[in-house]
């Protein structure tokens, strides 16, 4: 499956800092087809460093999308009967308006003049790609790590636009040691000499920064026992360094090709700022209107976005006897377990959206 | 699959199990059940493909909870005991424990919890006060092993050992509406001397009002 990524200007967005972007550009992908009463849409959200290229082979780079293991005929978000649909966030480096990109009213790039977003801004600019596609209601959503904030956002603001919510290995708020690993990524960046304030388009990016803000991030994906077994103590005998540190250099540099270092800095933010329950009672009360059916995946050997965070959704919503089914799967991948445990995930997110889609089918 | 008629002594099997059948004979459809204990959620996937239930699950065992979304019901994993808390009051037309009751810490609390969330409690346990428990106790002198009760004493699952008799007693002061209670004997349903005679009882029970 060839794709190609898509793009889509609207005109305006009204930002929650009370900045208005005009206009913004959203890169997306989709995959299979819109039914003929288009009540068969799934959007599937990226993480923090995810792009809109979630599946198949694309055109322009012959790389294969970062879910394409779990979105593909026959997968766990079977593209045969259904439509998927995957969009670059609000703030990124791959096609849709961030830090990187011109800011019309002055006719240069925005660096750190770009506003403060927010997993809600994400949300709203994804309804607008939505709404623009002829979709009035998603059958699900779906989404690891941030992409899973974005899921519980979308349930939260619009639950009557998605019939079903799919997050996984997320939380409803960062905790202080989420907060801090993303500070320590921010302090390696705006450290680096050539990050210059910002405003190094053009220039020398401030590439050690951001590759060592990679590097602590890769460590957090991990876990203790999947690094062990991943690199133990084994050494790079033409390097003389241990394996772990060749293959953190390495994901560091390969980084920095890809990816923008304002973006970063843009992005942890917004996440660091989600407050799912923020200006409301409790959770169980932001999810109150919610008739959306909820499948909550979390990892064991998840410390980063640890089980019990998960949890807490899941109890928001027995609260009040919403429809939510949880399983915390057995994985030694740590947070990356979601990109990596296809097979378990396939098996239940498949009778998952088989249950959405007779529940849709039946009103 | 229905409990007998007077003719007939022997109720039918439901996914192999005698209880699952009165189960569902006892749930009317479009209703709104949760089972505590689902496994791969057999039950609670044939009630709603054969009675439009509403249905949802706890399950502890992470494979069965797999296999239970799989089907497509709503399951979750988690504890009985430390769930049933968050659930609001009768958000269920039944809660359905099947052979668990034997297994949790706090029997009185879980059933006290199921009222509360449920407008009835469906409960199947194993009677250990049936003739062979008694026999294996009398005759072996030891924890009593039988073909419903193959465990070793050290490793079962089974912490209360109680009977149809306590049962009923804890019933009577608790002031619990029995609604219907069926005992059975491998597939056949049994009238007399129940707690002597059965080896599983299934009882519907609901608070008085």
């Amino acid at each position: 499956m060839v794709v190609s990524t898509q793009s889509k200007r609207f005109a305006a967005l009204e930002l929650d800092c009370g900045v208005t972007l005009a206009p913004v550009d959203v890169a997306y992908q989709t995959y299979g087809t819109l039914n003929a009463d288009r009540s068969n849409a799934i959007l599937v959200m990226h993480a923090f460093s995810g792009d809109a290229h979630a599946a198949g082979i694309d055109e322009q780079t012959q790389q294969k999308g970062w879910w394409d293991s779990m979105i593909g005929p026959g997968r766990g978000f079977d593209t045969d009967q259904y439509f998927v649909i995957c969009s670059n966030v609000l703030g990124g480096c791959r096609g849709t308006t961030g830090p990187g990109s011109i800011n019309p009213a002055t006719g240069e790039i925005f660096a750190m003049t770009f506003p403060v977003i927010t997993i809600g801004d994400m949300v709203r600019l994804q309804a607008k790609l939505i709404e623009s596609l002829g979709i009035e209601k998603l059958l699900s959503v779906a989404g690891g790590s941030m992409g899973g904030m974005q899921v519980l956002e979308w349930a939260a603001r619009y639950p009557d636009r998605v019939a079903s919510a799919i997050p996984i290995a997320t939380t409803p708020r960062h905790s202080a040691q989420q907060i801090a690993f993303n500070e320590v990524g921010r302090q390696a960046i705006t450290a680096d000499p050539d990050w210059s304030d910002g405003n190094y388009y053009g220039g020398k990016l401030p590439g050690r920064g951001l590759a060592v803000a990679r590097m602590v991030g890769h460590i957090t994906y991990m876990s203790d026992e999947s690094m062990r077994q991943k690199f133990g103590r084994r050494q790079r005998e033409d390097q003389g360094i241990f394996e772990v540190e060749s293959y953190l250099r390495y994901r560091g540099s390969q980084f920095v090709d890809r990816f923008d270092a304002n973006s970063y800095l843009y992005i942890t933010k917004a996440m660091d700022l989600f407050d799912l329950a923020a200006g409301q009672q409790s959770l169980t009360a932001v999810l109150e209107r919610s008739k959306t059916k909820f499948l909550v995946i979390s990892f064991t050997s998840d410390w980063l976005y640890p089980s019990y965070q998960s949890q807490e959704v899941v109890s928001a919503l027995r609260r009040r006897n919403q429809d939510v089914a949880y399983i915390e799967l057995t994985s030694k991948y740590g947070h990356d377990a979601f990109l990596v445990e296809v097979e378990e995930q396939s098996e239940i997110v498949k009778g998952f959206l088989v249950r959405v889609t007779k529940g849709v089918n039946r009103r | 699959m229905t409990p007998a008629s007077n003719n007939d002594p022997f109720v039918r099997d439901l996914l192999g199990r005698g209880d699952y059948a009165i189960f569902s004979e006892i749930v009317a459809p479009q209703t709104c059940v949760l089972d505590l204990g689902c496994g791969d959620g057999e039950l609670l996937s044939w009630l709603a493909d054969n009675k439009d239930v509403d249905v949802r699950g706890v399950e502890m065992d992470g494979a069965k909870v797999q296999k239970a979304i799989a089907k497509g019901v709503s399951c979750y994993q988690g504890d009985i005991e430390e769930c049933l808390a968050d659930y609001p009051d009768q958000a269920f037309d039944y809660v359905i424990l099947s052979q668990t009751l034997q297994e949790v810490r706090q029997p009185l609390q879980v059933l006290n919890d199921m009222l509360r969330v449920g407008r009835r409690a469906l409960v199947a346990f194993p009677n250990f006060g049936h003739w062979r428990v008694r026999l294996a106790h009398l005759f072996t002198g030891r924890a009593p092993k039988t073909t419903r009760f193959p465990h070793d004493w050290f490793d079962s699952p089974n912490i209360h050992f109680f009977t149809i008799d306590d049962f009923e007693i804890l019933a009577a002061r608790e002031e619990w509406h029995i609604e219907k209670r069926v005992f059975l004997d491998g597939n056949r349903e049994v009238k007399m001397m129940p707690n002597l005679l059965a080896e599983t009882a299934v009882y519907l029970v609901r608070r008085h009002r």
